[in-house]
């Protein structure tokens, strides 16, 4: 083991503090041009900001999805990612305060903010007493206290057991967890009605919620495994401390929650498409023509056949550089699928790619990089007082030969 | 001259006896050796080296084979056999063929996986040598066996008892044809 107390060796923390510093210079760089850019189109920056937000949030509320899952289920790959999932579950905050730009464009995203537009519908006037604009504020407020909160007290606990020894986790952590998941569930599926199903008031899908789950469960997976990789890479930290096995256990994960949102997709796609009915079929039909299609293609191909093909074969999970590339792809599909998602009900006209889809995701990126890698540098990298770190180190198989 | 032997078996108290005589006997330079345990343990596969068969092949096989036949099978009959027309759409209508191509996946995949993995076994086997080491039967139970056949060109009935004594077995048997 290079190090036995898993803090940062000083060179590395020296690296990480520079990509910190320039992750959050080259966001604040990309914010305020996105930001110049909203003069000019609004509409356009709100769009782009939106899907790019809605990864961030994802993968971090993932991560604190994670946490909680191993608190219930307990289990070696969640001991090694816990301060991974943890530094994540920290950055929402920050994450509140980016919610502020969406919350100003109520008005340019979501046409049931409109008290003319309400007035000459009758399907919307039913729906006004959800969607208003008091009530979707209030409900804001609610998924981000509900959040903080439990992401405080998973935290505070955790970081309790760390410095007195104390075993928490059968108790406290346990009992958090279980209603953690259960608001984390409901909070998700009905923050993704508010911000994203509504784009489209007409339109409704009961399971949409479960696939911002599944997308967020993909994006934090993807994240916890790049981190992995590079920590326990040549002269990291965690080299010899992380093991094939630990790759393989959180890749066998990730080809679950890629066949899990594959599934959901579909279903979703087929109840739709099987239904063919006028409130819910125009949905697709946006999304399945003017170059749209072909994003939905590329949607099949690369966020399910391609990383479900080569998460099949064993040796690949077990590879570090190799299960990093499809993490990164992952990672990048994400993007795609939530932009197929959001952008085209506002852009009419057929596809076409804005200069801010592509800078806000980076603006937005930088900043929450940046938060992260401060809050990762804080604790250990391990969770030393665990009672079962040293099995689940063992479990990972680092300093066997390799087979 | 005695009669030939199938190979001989070493008696283990504990998983990590076994997977620690694993080990030393494969690092010896056996290849033809065979465990036995109540349950499945990773690390003498890992000390055997026993992570590469067939049998996910079979796996991949059977489910694109099941997953074929589902997709065309329902073609065949939508748009070859019994062409009707559903609410307007296409005869060929993909997306609902999909659950069934996809059930059929699953069902080939795991009627593979039985039989590759009964074939792969040889089984079902009436006879195997290994039964005529009386405690054999206790590695179905709490027992964990360590056999090196016959068959590996380094055996020695005298040398690889001897061997197989200095890996501190309960007990070391030959194995009866």
């Amino acid at each position: 083991m290079s190090t036995s107390d898993f803090t940062i060796p000083p060179q590395l923390g020296r690296d990480l503090h520079r990509v910190q510093q320039r992750s959050l210079i080259v966001g604040a760089v990309a914010l305020v041009a996105c930001v110049i850019g909203a003069l000019s189109s609004p509409d356009q920056f709100f769009r782009s900001y939106l899907f790019s937000y809605l990864f961030y949030l994802g993968m971090t509320l993932g991560c604190m999805a994670l946490v909680m899952l191993q608190y219930l289920t307990s289990g070696s790959w969640g001991i090694v990612i816990r301060r991974i999932t943890e530094s994540a579950t920290r950055t929402i905050p920050l994450l509140a305060f980016l919610f502020l730009p969406i919350l100003i464009g109520i008005p340019r995203l979501y046409s049931w903010s409109h008290d003319e537009i309400v007035k000459a519908d009758p399907l919307l006037q039913h729906k006004h007493l959800y969607l208003n604009v008091p009530f979707f504020i209030v409900r804001v407020l609610i998924y981000f206290l509900g959040w903080w909160i439990f992401a405080h007290f998973l935290n505070k606990w955790s970081h309790e057991q760390d410095t007195t020894g104390r075993d928490l986790r059968g108790r406290r952590l346990q009992l958090l967890s279980g209603p953690g998941l259960i608001f984390y569930a409901l909070s998700v599926t009905f923050a993704s009605v508010d911000w994203v199903m509504s784009i489209s008031p007409h339109w409704y899908s009961t399971i949409f919620g479960l696939l911002f789950i599944a997308g967020q469960g993909l994006s934090a997976l993807s994240l916890c495994i790049a981190l992995l990789v590079i920590l326990s890479a040549e002269g990291g930290p965690l080299e010899g401390v992380i093991g094939p096995t630990h790759l393989h256990d959180i890749g066998k994960l990730l080809l679950a929650f890629t066949m899990l949102w594959a599934y959901f997709s579909f279903s979703q796609f087929l109840i739709i498409w099987s239904g063919n009915l006028v409130g819910e079929i125009p949905w697709y039909l946006e999304r399945l023509r003017g170059g749209w299609q072909w994003i939905g293609l590329l949607l099949v191909v690369f966020h399910f056949a391609f990383p479900f093909a080569m998460l099949l074969s064993r040796s690949l999970k077990r590879a570090g550089p190799r299960l990093i590339r499809i993490a990164g792809l992952v990672i990048f599909m994400r993007f795609v699928d939530l932009f197929w998602i959001v952008a085209p009900d506002a852009s009419k006209g057929g596809l076409r790619l804005h200069w801010m889809d592509l800078l806000a995701p980076v603006g937005i990126g930088g900043l929450w990089l940046g938060a992260f890698l401060f809050q990762l540098q804080k604790w250990p990298l391990l969770p030393v007082r665990d009672p079962h770190l040293e099995e689940a180190i063992a479990h990972g198989g680092a300093h066997e030969a390799s087979y | 001259m005695k009669t030939p032997v199938y190979g001989l078996m070493a008696e283990f108290e504990n998983p990590t006896a076994l997977a620690a005589a694993a080990r030393q006997v494969r690092e010896k330079g056996y290849r033809v050796v065979e465990a036995y345990s109540p349950f499945a343990i990773e690390e003498v596969n890992e000390a055997l080296g026993l992570h590469h068969n067939r049998l996910p092949l079979i796996v991949l096989c059977g489910g694109i084979i099941g997953g074929l036949s589902g997709y065309l099978m329902q073609y065949y009959l939508a748009v070859i056999d019994f062409p009707i027309n559903i609410a307007g759409r296409p005869l060929h209508s993909w997306p609902s063929f999909i659950i069934i191509t996809f059930e059929l996946t699953i069902l080939f995949s795991a009627l593979a996986t039985v039989l590759g993995l009964l074939g792969l076994c040889g089984l079902p086997m009436p006879y195997h040598p290994v039964f005529n080491v009386p405690r054999f039967a206790l590695a179905s139970r709490d027992r964990f066996f360590l056999c090196i056949e016959a068959r590996d060109p380094l055996f020695d009935r005298h040398d690889t008892a001897e061997f197989l004594s200095s890996l501190h077995p309960r007990e070391v048997s030959e194995v009866a044809h």
